[in-house]
């Protein structure tokens, strides 16, 4: 297909040239050569594709409904699932695996159905690509004539590309809300999101056997959320102040030649992967602290909480800093020097005039390390524990929303089990409250922004 | 600060000066002090980090006096291919170890002794035997890996002063290692399996390449698919939209989808490309799709700044010359902005090289032995194998993990000097 649209390509080129040379006057002719190649190009190759991608999607339903239609009649009866095990069964013997029977002859037949009508539909599919193809290439060939507007049909053929690819975003906002929302209602289908959002305690194991012990299976996400809210705390203590007070610092008192050096190893610290830092916090700082935690006769879970919140932290100490900076030199010198003025000291201009001046971004740039710290996964998947305690000791191990996602979605699961779609239950929520602190956080600091420009 | 009677104003203020530098002098030292604790800690990460890494570049092997007996290599004699493939190998590694201890003969302590060399070993030979056929029925000096144990001991990272039931080697074991270290016959070598193989379950055999070409493969799909859309979008959105309500929520969602957690683009994988699409589980192309979703606003943003920076005076001069508006941005605007948009396409393939948390998400954390060869086949990346080492049990996979670390910093390292040059090399004032 790509062959032909090129050949459609050089063959409306080359009329066109032959247009302008008959003409004697190549300004007679309205589009350059390559436009009219273009334009014969695009339906060439547009339309056969648009067929080709139709097909690829009725394609497995047109099998299915044929194959089942010549399935002899005790086999068509059955019941929707046994009929789909059937059609896998079919299909993989088809691909060469193993089916999870011994194939009658019958099921044979329909193999043999399948592969006849699978090769049929490609070779009548390339035919009508061909075709369609071939159509269009001739029918713009026709068009291209000296006065012929090729250039504006084919600008008009790439904004509809440009605005197509601009949905993107949107597409994706919708499709991450849409596959989460749709798994979580199934999940609140089977339990209650009062109890899903207020319970107390987080037991994801559903039994297989119903007389099994323990097989309960508890979904309060309470222990969870505190969890989380637990680490996200500690790592705001560490990179609140850290980070603001170099933000000041490089903003306000270093010379030029330490602001440039220091600025960027700092933004170092965010280029590091998370999953990096969540290896440091694992096996450097939990057992530091633990040996700390035990020096002082205190009892340190060397997966406790303290050890993931500091070194999450640390990772977003760059965030915090490098957006406060760009508030803080964002704020008039005048305020500086009028401060200045009236004999305040540096630090008391910038406690008490450029502080509360820059405070409403400083805000944002706090809410968005919050976003972060709350989503963050990979560190506390390494450092922090697995059981859902609900516990205010930051010396213990607790477990977080991240945590839980990844451990209920990691390795084989059935689709339809309480357990795994409790972990998309638990994605929509933090996808909610990352969104609402986003939102939130982007209009304080649009707002501040347009205070002072 | 309350004036006594008597005392001017001027008193007043000197009263307070002396307190009011030393705040000054405080305020700006915790201000040094947070930078300091910053920067500290980024030193303190690069050097554990290295000092636990480098002994990974080294791998510990021992010298051993293989005979390749004919009669296990190749009890035919004719030389075939398969025979010489399937031949018991390890057997002749353990026939010199056992040559050199004939004093040991009991059933568990040869047994213990077989222990100290790697599964390696007899694959080794075979290479060296497939290599040159030749060496059947000579006897030969060959350095051959051994296990993981030994190599932590020899490396001094466990120490041999440990009481006996806390040490992975015994004391017989120990015995043994420390004979062959006094002939000269245990050898730090070059650990060439580290960047040549892939995953493995013996530490002293595993390596990073699999998972490396895993994320090559990954990072063509995030290229490939997400460089032209964000481009697209940028370009329609500061040279063609018009504002309206339609534009606004692009923009809004682009701010937003910048910071969703990376986890939820993992669950949209999951449901939507793997449960929906039956696209394959562990598959690149697949981490590759939901990456490529993530890293699209990264792009998108630095590419609108770098659109924005071209001057309106060359638009203008474009289009007073009869250009068309998209003659005038594909012509002139775009290789203008071209520079800025490759510079943000890099940094935002950095942060997708180092994420790991949605590969978890699509079922990418995978033993893989095999390197992948197409986008489609199993595979890992390096972020989530340095997650699965940090995992295992075994002392020796700490360096590895540490090496790992290094070698996927050396990598975002390469990708941000370059973005940086070529934003060096190509920016210009107008």
């Amino acid at each position: 297909m790509l062959a032909l649209a090129l050949v459609a390509y050089y063959v409306g080129r080359q009329r066109a040239v032959s247009v302008a040379l008959a003409a004697g006057n190549a300004r007679t002719v309205h589009s350059l050569p390559g436009y009219h190649g273009g334009y014969v190009a695009l339906w060439c190759a547009l339309p056969a594709l648009a067929v080709f991608v139709l097909w690829q999607v009725i394609e497995p339903t047109w099998l299915r409904t044929s194959v089942i239609a010549a399935l002899p009649e005790n086999l068509r009866t059955l019941p929707g699932a046994e009929l789909g095990l059937v059609y896998n069964d079919i299909r993989n013997l088809v691909v060469g695996n193993i089916s999870s029977s011994e194939p009658g002859a019958d099921i044979m037949a329909a193999v043999q159905r399948y592969r006849a009508l699978r090769d049929l539909s490609h070779s009548l599919v390339s035919a009508a690509v061909l075709v369609i193809g071939v159509a269009g290439l001739v029918w713009a060939y026709r068009r291209v004539r000296a006065d012929f507007r090729a250039r504006n049909r084919v600008e008009r053929a790439i904004e509809y590309l440009l605005v197509a690819a601009s949905s993107a975003a949107i597409l994706t906002t919708v499709g991450i809300f849409l596959s989460v929302l749709l798994e979580a209602l199934r999940f609140f289908g089977q339990v209650s999101p009062l109890d899903f959002l207020f319970g107390l305690s987080w037991s994801p194991q559903t039994a297989i056997r119903a007389d099994q012990v323990g097989s309960s299976g508890a979904f309060g996400a309470v222990p969870l959320f505190t969890g989380t809210l637990l680490i996200s705390g500690i790592a705001m203590l560490v990179a609140v102040p850290v980070g603001l007070m170099s933000a000041i610092f490089l903003a306000e008192y270093a010379n030029r030649r330490v602001r440039a050096w220091a600025k960027p190893m700092l933004e170092i610290l965010a280029g590091i992967p998370t999953v990096v830092y969540g290896y440091f916090a694992a096996l450097t700082v939990g057992p530091i602290l633990r040996d700390a935690g035990s020096a002082m006769g205190l009892s340190v879970a060397s997966e406790s909480a303290l050890g993931a919140g500091l070194v999450m932290g640390i990772m977003i100490i760059p965030f915090v800093s490098s957006l406060s900076d760009d508030v803080i030199t964002a704020v008039p010198q005048a305020l500086r020097d009028g401060s200045a003025g009236l004999g305040a000291t540096r630090s008391e201009t910038i406690r008490l005039v450029v502080f509360p001046a820059a405070l409403p971004g400083i805000v944002g740039a706090i809410l968005l390390a919050v976003s972060r710290a709350i989503g963050e996964t990979m560190i506390v998947v390494m450092a922090a524990g697995l059981s859902a305690n609900l516990t205010a000791n930051p010396f213990e191990a607790v477990t977080t929303v991240t945590v839980q996602i990844v451990t209920l979605l990691v390795g084989d699961q059935e689709f339809d089990s309480a357990k795994t779609l409790a972990a998309f239950a638990l994605g929509l929520v933090l996808f909610l409250v990352t969104l609402v602190l986003n939102f939130v956080a982007l209009q304080v600091v649009r707002r501040y922004r347009e205070q002072y420009e | 600060m309350s004036s006594k009677p008597g005392e001017s104003v001027k008193d007043v203020v000197a009263r307070g000066i002396s307190r009011r530098y030393r705040n000054e002098r405080i305020f700006r030292a915790l201000g040094l002090g947070a930078l300091c604790i910053g920067l500290g800690f980024l030193a303190f990460f690069f050097y554990t980090l290295i000092a636990n890494s480098y002994t990974a570049l080294r791998q510990t092997r021992v010298l051993l006096d293989i005979n390749f007996d004919a009669a296990v290599i190749d009890p035919a004699g004719n030389r075939a291919p398969d025979d010489l493939a399937t031949a018991d190998y390890q057997r002749l590694a353990r026939d010199a170890l056992n040559a050199m201890f004939p004093d040991i003969t009991a059933r568990a302590e040869r047994r213990e002794l077989n222990a100290l060399l790697s599964s390696g070993a007899g694959l080794e030979l075979r290479s060296l035997v497939i290599g040159t056929p030749t060496l059947i029925g000579t006897k030969e000096p060959v350095w051959l890996l051994v296990d993981d144990d030994v190599d932590v001991v020899v490396k001094g990272h466990m120490s041999r002063d440990l009481p006996e039931n806390q040490r992975r080697l015994n004391d017989r074991q120990l015995r043994v290692v420390m004979a062959l270290e006094q002939q000269g016959r245990i050898e730090q070598r070059f650990n060439r399996y580290f960047f040549t193989n892939g995953d493995s379950r013996d530490p002293e055999l595993a390596g990073i390449w699999s998972a490396t070409v895993g994320s090559f493969f990954m990072l063509l799909v995030t290229l490939a698919l997400s460089f032209p859309v964000a481009v697209a979008t940028a370009i329609y959105l500061e040279e063609f939209a018009s504002r309206n309500r339609w534009t606004d929520l692009i923009e809004v969602n682009i701010n937003n989808l910048a910071a969703v957690p990376s986890i939820v683009f993992g669950l949209l994988g999951l449901a939507l490309f793997i449960n929906l699409f039956g696209l394959p589980r562990s598959a690149p192309l697949v981490g590759g799709l939901v990456l490529s979703l993530m890293t699209l606003p990264v792009i998108i943003i630095a590419s609108r700044a770098a659109l924005t920076a071209v001057p309106p005076s060359i638009r203008e001069a474009a289009l007073g010359l009869g250009a068309s508006k998209m003659q005038m941005v594909m012509h002139h605007v775009l290789p203008l902005a071209m520079p800025g948009m490759l510079t943000g396409t890099i940094i935002g393939m950095a942060r997708a090289l180092g994420e790991s948390a949605p590969l978890l998400m699509i079922g990418m954390v995978a033993f893989i032995v095999d390197i992948p060869k197409s986008p489609l086949s199993p595979s890992t990346a390096l972020p989530v194998q340095v997650y699965l080492w940090a995992d295992s049990p075994e002392r020796a996979f700490v360096e590895r993990t540490s090496a790992a670390i290094v070698v996927l910093l050396v990598f975002l390292l390469v990708m941000n000097a370059t973005a940086i040059l070529l934003r060096k090399h190509f920016e210009r004032r107008y």
